[in-house]
């Protein structure tokens, strides 16, 4: 487990750059991930994205299904690869915080 | 020298088929003497490593690798397996060992040149394993780590003119058995109709936006080369509408013992000389044929198109000149609710290009599918949970006898309400008129 330090604060993570806590999430984190998820500049629509995966993540324990995050958030999925270029899972949910996806992937 | 003993390994370089030891081995100290002066790009004991974290897990029985891993390249949301050691001090060389699978030319058929290509790229950024090929059909490489991920998208895409193949919730890489290429029992281009899909739905296979995975497999025959009815949520295997071509003279030289029962498959055992009446007409399914000792008929539409007969005298008997396919939906592992094998949705459907038939199924499946599947729930187990019934409804596919192997034995019948005189807004005060309480 590797700790990253960005702004004054700290932030434990896995080898593939996920929050090891939900609750160590901050703002910060995102501008210190968008990097390398291959964003240049944080838009509201990013910022739609990330709020409404932390609101469903809090409510239900789990990440969104993909068709659920269009619909709620109207963004077809071509548009949120455009936000996201590693798509909902590696990108959006690795900077809205939440536990990295399991599973057959 | 080798890095690490391994003695249990070893034991397995002895016996005749292939060894995979040897054959990791070789590669390793291909790569320590590196004769063609390469640039590696991931440690140059990546294979040594892997050897000694396998004979780790051979003396104490466990895996070391740890859960998951999500790595992939910008633009897709799968293609790349992320794999990490969970003994990374001891094995540096595999403390990212990442599988790349790469989509597959349909038929599996190559160039030297090609994958002389391939393995450049490969020696030079990664770690010069393969598995030729993954169960699904992709040519897969083993073992990387996460900053080569794009450089090898980039040569791949830019001077292999080759993609990745699937991984996730998604279309997952289509395969199909070799077809029309070198069988004479094949239905239709399985070959041309598994690029085609490929290329149709590339955005299904690289960006997951299903419930779950899903995979396609074609099939040119019953025979089931590619085991499609098996390991395909969605199953097209080829068949044919008229009759069986006989050709007489040719059964008569299987009788008289010129030509071999099924090309010679059973010839290092004797089994006696060729009975047709045995071998052929008495293991046929339906019981439709005859041999009066010259002729051999068949009753064609009492036919199942089993193969049976075709397989043992391919020589004398061959496929219909009315062909197509038949499309079976659902099969999966046994997660969550049991395993299941594909069920007949379409009985026959032409399969000619454009493929709009074939095309209409799959999208109307996926319509369904997508809305009302749940969470991880395969399309077997959303058909099993909503109905057969569903499934015709949203395909527009008529209810067939073909359908079902049997009529169901419950009487759990449930009805439209259209369909029943009165319906079912009913005043129990007008009941009691007539029934006292």
């Amino acid at each position: 487990m590797a700790t990253v330090d960005y702004q004054g604060k700290a932030f434990d993570i896995d080898e593939d750059g996920f929050l090891q806590r939900f609750e160590d999430w901050s703002p910060e984190w995102v501008e210190y991930v968008k990097e390398s998820e291959g964003i240049k500049d944080l838009t509201e629509e990013h910022q739609k994205v990330i709020d409404f995966l932390q609101d469903y993540y809090k409510k239900n324990g789990i990440a969104p299904m993909v068709r659920i995050l269009s619909k709620v958030t109207g963004f077809k999925l071509k548009h949120i690869y455009e936000l996201f270029p590693s798509g909902p899972g590696k990108g959006a949910c690795k900077m809205a915080g939440l536990p990295k996806p399991t599973g057959c992937v | 020298m080798a890095k690490h003993a391994t003695p249990l390994l070893d034991q397995l370089e002895t016996g005749p088929w292939p060894s995979f030891v040897s054959d990791i081995k070789q590669e390793a100290e291909r790569r320590k003497a590196n004769p063609d002066n390469i640039e590696y790009q991931i440690p140059v004991d990546v294979c040594d490593d892997l050897l000694g974290i396998l004979e780790m897990s051979y003396e104490d029985g466990e895996t070391h690798w740890k859960h998951g891993g999500i790595v992939g390249v910008f633009g897709y949301g799968g293609g790349v397996i992320g794999r990490y050691a969970d003994q990374p001090e001891r094995f540096p060389g595999v403390a990212h060992f990442h599988t790349v699978r790469v989509n597959q030319p349909s038929g599996k058929y190559y160039k030297t040149d090609y994958l002389r290509k391939l393995m450049d790229l490969w020696d030079f950024r990664g770690s010069g394993l393969t598995n030729m090929h993954g169960s699904t059909g992709d040519l897969v490489w083993l073992g990387t780590t996460t900053p080569q991920l794009e450089e090898i998208f980039w040569t791949l895409t830019h001077e292999l003119n080759t993609d990745l193949g699937g991984s996730g919730s998604n279309l997952r890489t289509p395969a199909a058995c070799l077809g029309q290429s070198r069988c004479e029992f094949a239905c239709y281009d399985t070959q041309d109709l598994s690029y085609h899909m490929t290329n149709e739905y590339q955005d299904e296979l690289h960006r997951p936006a299903f419930p779950y995975k899903f995979k396609f497999k074609f099939d040119g025959c019953p025979n089931g080369c590619v085991a499609s009815i098996a390991r395909s949520d969605f199953s097209v295997i080829g068949t044919w509408k008229d009759d069986i071509k006989v050709d007489q003279e040719a059964v008569k030289a299987y009788v008289a013992g010129e030509f071999r029962p099924n090309a010679g498959a059973h010839s290092t055992r004797d089994w006696g000389k060729f009975d047709i009446q045995k071998e052929v007409v008495d293991l046929c399914p339906t019981g439709c044929m005859s041999w009066d000792g010259s002729k051999l008929t068949i009753d064609n539409k009492e036919c199942y198109r089993c193969m049976h007969c075709i397989n043992t005298m391919p020589r004398a008997l061959h496929i219909g000149d009315e062909r197509g396919a038949s499309i079976f939906v659902g099969a999966k592992a046994p997660i969550l609710d049991g395993a299941q094998m594909g069920s007949l949705l379409v009985p026959f459907v032409p399969v000619e290009e454009p493929y709009d038939e074939v095309k209409e199924v799959v999208e109307n499946l996926w319509d369904w599918w997508m809305e009302e599947g749940k969470n991880r729930e395969r399309i077997g187990e959303t058909i099993k949970r909503q109905g057969f019934q569903k499934l015709l409804e949203v395909t527009g596919i008529k209810a067939d006898p073909r359908h079902v192997q049997e009529p169901r034995s419950n009487p759990y019948i449930f009805w439209k309400e259209e369909d029943v005189e009165g319906g079912w807004d009913r005043d129990i005060n007008e009941f009691r008129k007539r029934h006292q309480r």
